[in-house]
């Protein structure tokens, strides 16, 4: 029977020969995630199970990177707790307030393969699916059942296939295509389904922009992102993993397979206005809006292509007096390279805030809160209400080189400046 | 879960997002009591004080958007509501509000039918619900049987240690 992607890699981890969109399994869990923020109601969950101990201690990867380092004094009791669940566990996968944000350590440090699955009580686990991986955000409730069981059922989905075709102009980058793409179908255009990026403007994209895509797709209810593992995928595996995996593909005649075509050769930066992810317009429709701060980071824009193409922008220039810039790379292994390059150094000297690897602003209960009235340029993901401090507050979304030249003029700007 | 569920409606629009129903800053709350008071508070903050044991809330589209954060149905459960009532549910707050024991219910065009404050009255085992004021009534979407069962043990917890239970 001809399957999608995602029907043959549930069906691989359920044990069986095919599954159809529908249908509901029990699939066995590869790699299960959690971080500081929602680990502690998960292993409150679990110790509720009375069972002694986890499925398997090296199946789980916990990590810190929403309260980074511990900011009140309930996150270090939180980060306490933690430690002490890995060091009961036996977990070997844990990584302490160093490392970075979830979803670029994950598949730094190799544990994302194509074809397996992949759980994590995160929204936006989804991004691993860059990798070929099903990978999705679950809640704490439910990672409790992975501790104890290893096992966790799913409703197979239905895969909508973004064809992506044409060039990228100039200072268009993969933010815009993925907030195109929401613009156009809504924040619930995709609940449930799959969703595949694919087409020749996919192809050509590196690793990391793949993942801006993936990483969005729960922004309109998607439950996985995926992209067609290929050559680029291979390479970015093989200096982080000696594990064994194969690939597997979506058939083109897979019964639960919709594709909608998504033409980018005219596309301009696109700004994800408040209060909705869906709600996009066209930079030439917000250009000179009033900002307080610009974020540059998180699991969506922190990554070195970024942080280059912003510093690029910033070089030798000053962030306007009116703007707090704050620039967090995403792991411990692009700020080093960024270190490297000279990078921080430029973003430092131009008058921007650089802080350790973490969530930053991105979920407002950390550094960098906005308050009432004010307005934040982020790179990140969400923009809701509230998102990143006071409900009076608003949030915009864009790339980072629309972050970096809306910094120094203090009003979102075009990048081409 | 209770055949029958009756209670007074808080009426809100589509796109309720997790940072709405808890926002982010209070994530670090495990209590639930604690994040009862946080309940609500993107939209409302005087919700928690308002919302009486028994309330249920009437919503549009796509309710319970965004992050995967169980802090969000815990939080309703702990402010009293008794069940969530609207068009459509993001999947991720979906799953999380059964597995925590917190009933939600689906029914096409609902919102519009009622004023807030209105009584609802819902028949979870006959699919329907009704408006007292109206005298109107309205099917609603059947929950999967398993779903049922797991918020007949009052959450996934629960209906987990009695099958581990049954396994030994």
């Amino acid at each position: 029977m001809s399957m999608t992607m995602a029907e043959k890699i549930m069906a691989k981890a359920s044990g069986k020969k095919e599954t159809k969109a529908g249908e509901i399994v029990i699939a066995n869990i590869d790699v299960a995630m959690t971080h500081d923020l929602t680990g502690p109601l998960s292993v409150k969950s679990f110790n509720k199970i009375e069972v002694d101990k986890v499925w398997d201690p090296e199946k789980i990867v916990i990590l810190f990177d929403h309260q980074v380092p511990a900011d009140s004094l309930d996150a270090a009791q939180n980060h306490i707790m933690m430690r002490e669940f890995v060091e009961k566990q036996d977990i070997t996968n844990f990584y302490d307030v160093k490392e970075g944000v979830c979803h670029q350590v994950l598949p730094e440090k190799g544990h994302i393969v194509p074809g397996e699955v992949v759980v994590g009580t995160d929204s936006h686990t989804c991004t691993h699916g860059a990798l070929g991986a099903f990978s999705t955000g679950i809640g704490s409730t439910d990672m409790a059942m992975v501790f104890a069981t290893g096992k966790l059922w799913f409703k197979i989905p239905e895969t909508i296939k973004f064809d992506i075709q044409g060039n990228l102009k100039d200072y268009v980058y993969a933010k815009d295509v993925i907030l195109h793409i929401i613009g156009k179908i809504g924040a619930d255009g995709a609940t449930y389904k799959a969703c595949e990026f694919a087409g020749e403007t996919t192809k050509k994209m590196s690793v990391s922009e793949r993942m801006v895509l993936c990483n969005m797709a729960i922004e309109m209810g998607g439950k996985t992102g995926l992209v067609e593992p290929d050559e680029k995928t291979v390479n970015y595996l093989k200096d982080r993993t000696n594990r064994e995996y194969g690939i597997l593909k979506t058939d083109l005649d897979a019964e639960s397979l919709d594709t909608m075509q998504i033409y980018v050769d005219d596309l301009e930066p696109q700004i994800a206005c408040p209060h909705n992810v869906d709600n996009v317009k066209s930079i030439s429709e917000v250009e000179g809006t009033n900002i307080d701060q610009v974020f540059l980071g998180s699991c969506t824009n922190g990554r070195l292509e970024d942080l280059r193409t912003a510093a690029k922008i910033v070089k030798g220039n000053q962030i306007s007096d009116k703007v707090r810039m704050l620039v967090i790379p995403a792991s411990r292994e692009i700020y080093l390279q960024a270190m490297d390059e000279g990078l921080l150094r430029t973003f430092a000297e131009s008058g921007a805030l650089v802080c350790n690897p973490c969530c930053g602003p991105c979920l407002g209960g950390h550094i960098g809160l906005i308050g009432p009235g004010e307005v934040s340029l982020s790179t990140s993901n969400r923009n809701f209400q509230g998102r990143q401090g006071s409900p009076d507050a608003e949030v915009y979304l864009s790339s980072a080189a629309v972050a970096a030249a809306s910094a120094l003029k203090g009003v979102i700007t075009h990048p081409r400046i | 879960m209770k055949d029958k569920i009756e209670g007074k409606v808080w009426k809100f629009g589509d796109d309720i997002d997790t940072d709405i129903i808890i926002p982010g800053r209070y994530l670090v709350l495990t209590d639930e009591n604690e994040l009862a008071k946080h309940a609500m508070e993107g939209v409302d903050p005087e919700f928690h004080r308002k919302a009486q044991d028994g309330d249920i809330i009437l919503a549009g589209k796509n309710f319970g958007c965004g992050s995967s954060r169980e802090h969000a149905p815990i939080a309703l459960k702990a402010v009293g509501i008794s069940a969530v009532v609207a068009e459509s549910f993001a999947r991720i707050f979906y799953r999380n509000a059964i597995n925590v024991g917190l009933p939600l219910l689906e029914s096409e065009k609902i919102l519009s039918q009622f004023n807030q404050g209105d009584k609802i009255e819902l028949y979870t085992d006959k699919g329907i619900l009704e408006n007292e004021r109206t005298g109107e009534e309205y099917e609603i979407k059947k929950l999967p049987e398993f779903m049922l069962e797991i918020l007949d043990k009052g959450g996934l917890i629960l209906y987990l240690k009695e099958k581990l239970k049954e396994e030994m």
